[in-house]
């Protein structure tokens, strides 16, 4: 074989090689992901056994510790469905009601019980660029 | 004072909008002094943003809450290090620190340009004030860091306790720096391809700026991820954040290219994949930056402020569809001269490496943005986590290690096997050892990191006998003792030896990540005082509560009104370790809606770590002590009906009485406890690299031979870089065959090839030295012009239709190239 042949043979290899692997990368990562819903879609489609990823808001009132476990419920931004949620974990600083919070939760029957150390608590927008409101003077 | 910032924006705008017309007139009617115009308006830049960032600096120390941002955050109370740090921490701050830092590395970089590649500097120039402009714009029209209220308010919301930390002075700073640098090699490859330029010396140009990008995004990086181990509460330092991953990718495909780069220059190889990775880290860096702003994905950094995504995908777009073009409409320059020569050679290994990183850096993409190419595709934004990233990156990290260690001991161009079998015996003998001592201690379970022990005992084998073998040859012809021949080898070969070191550096990293990711404990336990608990081998006790109020005693110097922590006692086997003070800071709202005295500790509570460091393991703990007990809400509401707001020493005598209440009755608080081997070696890991980076950086003294006037004209300056980098070449050839990497016989083969090589080369300077012609004034211009005209009808290899007196040189080259690229 002529070193331009053994050169396209290489290539060509190199290149299938590159694209079988991308292709099971990207394949993987369908079956692997978690989708992000709110609690309205969660509680239309959410099946038993498989995880998910809540995003919503800490709702006013519901946050109690019982032990190691943390409850509290989460709602739409707009308000609306509330889901409880039963977490046992890291609880970020950021944490309290009327935050948005994303945590991985699993179904069981109703209720639905958070991931160790799934929780990540957004912080109230840090980069606003509205101007701010008017502050307590004393 | 405001009017001074909103001043200097605007001029600004000016300057650049000045600067992108000098620089393109200049360079297309080739009037060199448009060019330099252009340049000056760079630096005019960089003057002007430096007093608009004095201006916002000046109001955050001076506690100006008449500037909106100010008032945003920062406050009287808040300590004066953070109120100096504050300017970055919103929006439009960040956006004024990215603009200036751009703006001063731009400067730095044509400043270091001037005299060479002026076609080339002047379309740079061009794109780092378009870039400019962009920033500027986003201050000028949506993220105005000069807005004012008027009355201004007489006290601010303070700096977000959650960035009250020594590391927030220094990475954004760091990671701005690397960012902003990304973006020089992209306008110089920009620059390259529009003036249909790609030779040796723009690679020269180019390397030491994506080094230095490189090495301060590496820096930022790192701060990050100490940032986040030692100061925040989750104890962990990368949670394949996206923020987090979108500053890497730059990093990774920085590092391809300034392995290929090298190939570019020896070789004249991969001249599309180098100008792609110039072009790909530089938006991949704009891509970083736009990702924290826009709240397109979720991330513990990116929250709000969606009104800056549409530019920015703007940007982004105009970045990839640019690129494009200009590679594919310049495909006939980015022809290759060379090909790989043999399979067993120094370029091939960082072919290889490059795949891999590339590889890497599309994983990383892939499972970064997944979100929103779910959404696209299924609906349902869906993401990926830790445990996807990790088994992808981590085979990937393992193979790009094993490189490492196998590039340094393989020669360049062309190997001899039987050396390199020999030379790769004694280090694989290493790595397996090192694999068989681990199991037989009883280190097992972790496939992963006992693969990653061993090769990164492998790597530090090869760098360890590369030295050896290096001293060994320098001390066969001077006659020094081996320090002084290690010194000197060094010196005189800073980028080799300086890029070993960097290896060495990151083989120690991965120990470090592999050691403290496989072999952690963690508990999580609720103790009440007394209580202990087990954590690994050592045993933990909560010895008693403490309790301080602030600012005056704020033991984190942060500003909290009210500090809960513990006493910690650990020890080992019944011998006492160390002593730990977690604590939790609670800092004031400022919302009176919490009460007269609730507002006082309603602000964002912070944990604040203790850490004990040591080489062979790290001990972490945090606190989240309970205030919510109903004794202690007790007193709060009390305090709230009986106190004034405008009473606040009151109200703080009230958070004493809580305080010592607390200490009195604690309630069981719940800790959290880690325990990981080897942490401290990613960060030795981490200064090792910066060292070896900063040792390949350093100039070498350069000798100042008298240049004819000839060689400023394009031919000239081309012909003295590639002559350079074929004496460099010859240098290493020799050096590899010294430190045994190359048989008898190769290596007189390759010498004589380099050799007739440089003969060319030297040949056509001497021609382009004897030709007769005077040159008056402007004739320099005159000819540069003629030249780029010449060029401008290319469409081939370096062929250029000839001159009647420029003949000879010309048809030299031409005849040098045609019988490169007929080499099999």
């Amino acid at each position: 074989m002529n070193p331009a042949r053994k050169r396209t043979v290489r290539l060509t290899v190199a290149l299938g090689a590159a694209v079988v692997l991308a292709s099971a990368l990207i394949y993987t990562s369908f079956s692997a992901a978690s989708p992000a819903l709110t609690p309205s879609q969660l509680v239309r489609e959410a099946q038993p056994g498989r995880s998910y990823q809540l995003t919503g808001t800490v709702v006013g009132g519901s946050v109690h510790r019982h032990g190691a476990t943390l409850d509290f419920s989460v709602a739409d931004r707009a308000g609306g469905t509330q889901i409880p949620v039963a977490y046992t974990g890291t609880v970020p600083d950021p944490f309290k009601e009327g935050r948005e919070i994303i945590v991985t939760v699993q179904r069981q029957g109703s209720s639905y019980i958070g991931e160790a150390n799934s929780l990540i608590t957004k912080c109230p927008s840090k980069y606003k660029t509205a101007p701010p409101s008017q502050k307590q003077s004393y | 004072m405001a009017g001074l910032g909103d001043v200097c924006l605007a001029l600004a705008l000016l300057t650049c909008g000045c600067g992108i017309g000098a620089s393109l007139y200049g360079v297309r009617s080739g009037r060199m002094e448009w060019c330099d115009s252009g340049r000056r308006a760079v630096y005019l830049l960089a003057g002007i943003l430096t007093i608009a960032f004095a201006v916002l600096e000046i109001a955050f120390l001076r506690n100006d809450f008449s500037f909106n941002t100010v008032a945003d955050t920062s406050s009287t109370t808040t300590p004066t290090f953070y109120k100096a740090a504050a300017v970055w921490s919103s929006q439009e701050g960040s956006l004024l620190l990215w603009a200036w830092l751009l703006s001063l590395w731009s400067s730095l970089a044509l400043f270091l340009t001037r005299r060479r590649m002026r076609d080339i500097a002047a379309y740079a120039t061009a794109i780092l004030l378009g870039f400019g402009a962009f920033f500027v714009s986003l201050m000028v029209f949506y993220a105005n860091p000069f807005q004012t209220t008027s009355p201004a308010p007489v006290q601010g919301a303070g700096l977000d306790p959650l960035l009250r930390f020594p590391t927030m002075m220094i990475h954004p700073p760091m990671l701005y720096s690397g960012y902003t640098l990304c973006t020089v090699p992209l306008a110089f490859a920009m620059g390259a391809l529009l003036a249909r330029r790609l030779d040796v010396e723009w690679i020269a140009a180019v390397r030491r700026f994506a080094f230095a990008a490189w090495l301060f995004l590496g820096v930022g990086i790192m701060l990050g991820a100490r940032w986040s181990y030692s100061e925040l509460g989750w104890g962990g330092y990368w949670g394949w954040d996206a923020v987090e991953n979108a500053s890497l990718m730059p990093w990774l495909t920085g590092t391809a290219f300034l392995h290929s780069l090298m190939i570019q220059e020896k070789r004249g190889m991969l001249k599309v994949w180098n100008v792609s990775l110039a072009l790909a880290t530089g938006t991949l860096a704009i891509m970083g930056t736009f990702l924290v702003r826009s709240g397109v994905l979720n991330s513990i950094h990116a929250f709000g402020g969606q009104t800056l995504g549409v530019p920015f995908v703007c940007l982004i777009g105009v970045l990839i569809a640019g690129s494009i073009y200009l590679v594919v409409s310049r495909r006939g320059l980015l022809r290759s001269e060379h090909r790989l020569d043999s399979l067993l050679s120094r370029e091939s290994i960082f072919l290889a490496n490059n795949l891999v990183l590339v590889g890497l850096c599309f994983v990383i993409f892939w499972g970064t943005y997944f979100p929103l190419i779910s959404e696209a595709l299924t609906g349902h934004p869906a993401s990926v986590g830790p445990p996807w990233f990790d088994r992808y990156t981590v085979p990937l990290a393992l193979i790009l290690v094993l490189l490492s260690g196998i590039g340094p001991v393989i020669a360049w161009r062309r190997a001899t096997l039987a050396n390199a079998r020999r030379n790769l015996l004694a280090p694989l003998l290493v790595g397996l050892a090192t694999l068989g001592a681990l199991l037989l201690l009883g280190v097992s379970g972790k496939p992963g990191a006992l693969a990653m022990f061993s090769c990164a005992a492998f790597v530090l084998a090869c760098v360890s006998q590369e030295l050896q073998r290096g001293v060994r040859a320098r001390r066969a012809t001077t006659r020094e003792s081996p320090p002084q021949a290690l010194v000197g080898l060094v010196r005189r070969n800073r980028k080799r030896y300086g890029g070993y070191l960097v290896h060495a550096g990151i083989a120690v990293l991965f120990v470090g990540v592999a050691a403290s990711s496989s072999f952690q404990h963690a508990v999580e336990p609720t103790l009440a005082v007394g209580q202990s608990a087990k954590v690994g081998a050592y045993r933990v006790r909560y010895v008693r509560p403490t309790a301080t109020i602030t600012p005056k005693y704020d033991a984190a110097h942060t500003g909290a009104t009210l500090s809960l922590g513990a006493v910690v006692d650990v020890s080992k086997g019944g011998r006492h370790v160390t002593t730990l003070y977690p604590s939790e800071g609670f800092y004031d709202s400022g919302e009176a809606s919490q009460g007269s005295v609730g507002h006082f500790i309603g602000g964002q509570p912070v944990s604040h770590v203790a850490l004990d460091g040591g080489l062979t393991r790290d001990i972490w703990s945090a606190i989240a002590p309970n205030i919510e007990t109903p004794q202690l809400k007790h007193i709060i509401e009390v305090a709230n009906r009986t106190i004034p707001i405008v009473r606040p020493d009151e109200g703080m005598i009230a958070i004493a009485f809580l305080a010592r209440t607390y200490l009195q009755s604690p309630p069981p608080a719940q800790f959290h406890f880690i325990v990981s081997p080897l942490v401290m070696w990613i960060w030795i890991g981490g200064l090792i690299v910066v060292a070896g980076a900063l040792i390949a950086i350093w100039p070498a003294g350069r000798r100042r031979e008298p240049v004819s006037i000839r060689r400023q004209t394009r031919l000239g300056a081309r012909l003295e870089a590639a002559r350079e980098a074929k004496y460099r070449e010859l240098r290493d050839l020799e050096l590899d065959y010294h430190t045994g990497k190359l048989s008898d016989e190769d290596y007189r083969l390759t010498d004589a090839a380099l050799r007739s090589e440089a003969v060319e080369i030297l040949e056509q300077l001497d021609e382009l030295d004897e030709l007769e012609e005077p040159l008056g004034p402007g004739a320099l211009e005159q000819q540069d012009r003629v030249e780029r005209e010449q060029d401008g009808e290319d469409d081939g290899p370096a062929v250029e239709v000839a001159l009647d007196h420029r003949a000879a040189p010309e048809r030299a080259l031409a005849a040098a190239d045609a019988e490169g690229a007929g080499e099999p």
